[in-house]
């Protein structure tokens, strides 16, 4: 069992498609869960449909998203960072790194789960990624907590190898589509007349895929 | 947020002429964009509480419309518009929202910082 695990992800709904299931599993056997998000994804596109977010209250909504998905996933502990959707990479790196090193150094977890530097498509998530493998790989060697990292770019199998972790979350679909469901501005329109996500997109839901990173030294 | 209604936007737009204004301006295909489609080629831009100050602006089009500032020096414009805040007051909020919904652009105007 995971004693407590350390989600770094930047936007909002990136804990729902990633691994909202796996961490539903996890908190079920008695984990600790610490979700550390960047951003409050203020810069995202979608606003309901019909659109009922502006520019200007999108970053409410969103952060009301958060703490309702986190509830449902079971997540016991949220923090929220302050930086600015598409920002991450701009940030002062330093500065990042010594904020995931205190959260690190504050709750000890025994598991990190992080976008796969590189490998993860928006460029906060490879900035946010980067900085937590940074920030981990400057730790002594016998200090480093266990690193998962979601990797989807196009062709990233070809560059990094089939993913080692791969959870089949069925179990937990229940409490994965209440924290999509949760994130309304994100997902409506999602599921069909029934209610429900298309049968193809459950069967892409049931899966989450980790990469153990493994740091050269 | 409601679909534009022209005369009102027109009216918001000379209510805010004449003074400081602080302007949030973008315009993005979405991050991912490419990684759906690699004949996409993704962009995205925005300026978010730069200050401007306008001596006339108005909309113009059937919808999608634009919106054009004359500044002191030159111009702020935004095509695709279709959508604002009709609760606001004190700022002028416009969307630009595709056929799904989404976000295409954006332009908004306050007194104060956004």
């Amino acid at each position: 069992m995971e004693r407590h695990i350390l989600v770094v992800l930047p936007h909002p709904d990136d804990e729902a498609f990633g691994l909202a299931g796996t961490l539903a599993k996890h908190i079920e056997q008695g984990s600790q869960v610490t979700y550390a998000c960047l951003t409050l994804g203020e810069m995202g596109r979608n606003m309901g449909y019909p659109p009922f977010a502006s520019r200007v209250t999108l970053p409410g909504i969103r952060r009301a998203e958060l703490e309702a998905s986190c509830k449902a996933i079971g997540i016991q502990d949220l923090r929220m960072f302050g930086l600015h959707d598409k920002t991450v990479e701009f940030e002062d790196q330093d500065a990042l790194d010594s904020r995931i090193d205190a959260l690190i150094k504050e709750i000890n977890p025994s598991l990190v789960v992080t976008f796969y530097p590189g490998y993860a498509v928006h460029p906060d998530h490879d900035a946010t990624g980067a900085a937590v493998i940074r920030t981990i790989g400057r730790l002594p060697k016998d200090q480093r907590p266990t690193v998962h990292c979601i990797a989807f770019s196009n062709g990233h199998e070809e560059k990094i190898g089939k993913p080692d972790i791969v959870n089949d979350i069925n179990k937990y679909m229940p409490q994965k589509l209440a924290s999509l469901r949760a994130h309304k501005s994100q997902f409506q329109g999602m599921e069909s007349g029934e209610g429900m996500p298309e049968q193809q997109i459950l069967d892409r839901l049931a899966t989450e895929r980790f990469w153990t990173y493994r740091f050269e030294a | 947020m409601k679909p534009i209604d022209k005369a009102d936007i027109q009216q918001r737009i000379d209510r805010l002429g004449g003074r400081d204004l602080y302007i949030h301006l973008e315009m993005t295909t979405g991050a991912y964009a490419a990684h759906w489609d690699s004949s996409k080629h993704p962009a995205a831009t925005f300026i978010n509480n730069a200050i401007v100050r306008y001596a006339h602006g108005s909309i113009s089009g059937e919808g999608p419309y634009r919106v054009g500032l004359k500044l002191p020096h030159g111009w702020v414009y935004s095509e695709g518009l279709t959508h604002y805040e009709e609760t606001e007051s004190e700022r002028l909020i416009l969307a630009g929202h595709d056929s799904q919904g989404k976000l295409v652009v954006a332009l908004q105007l306050s007194p104060e910082p956004f």
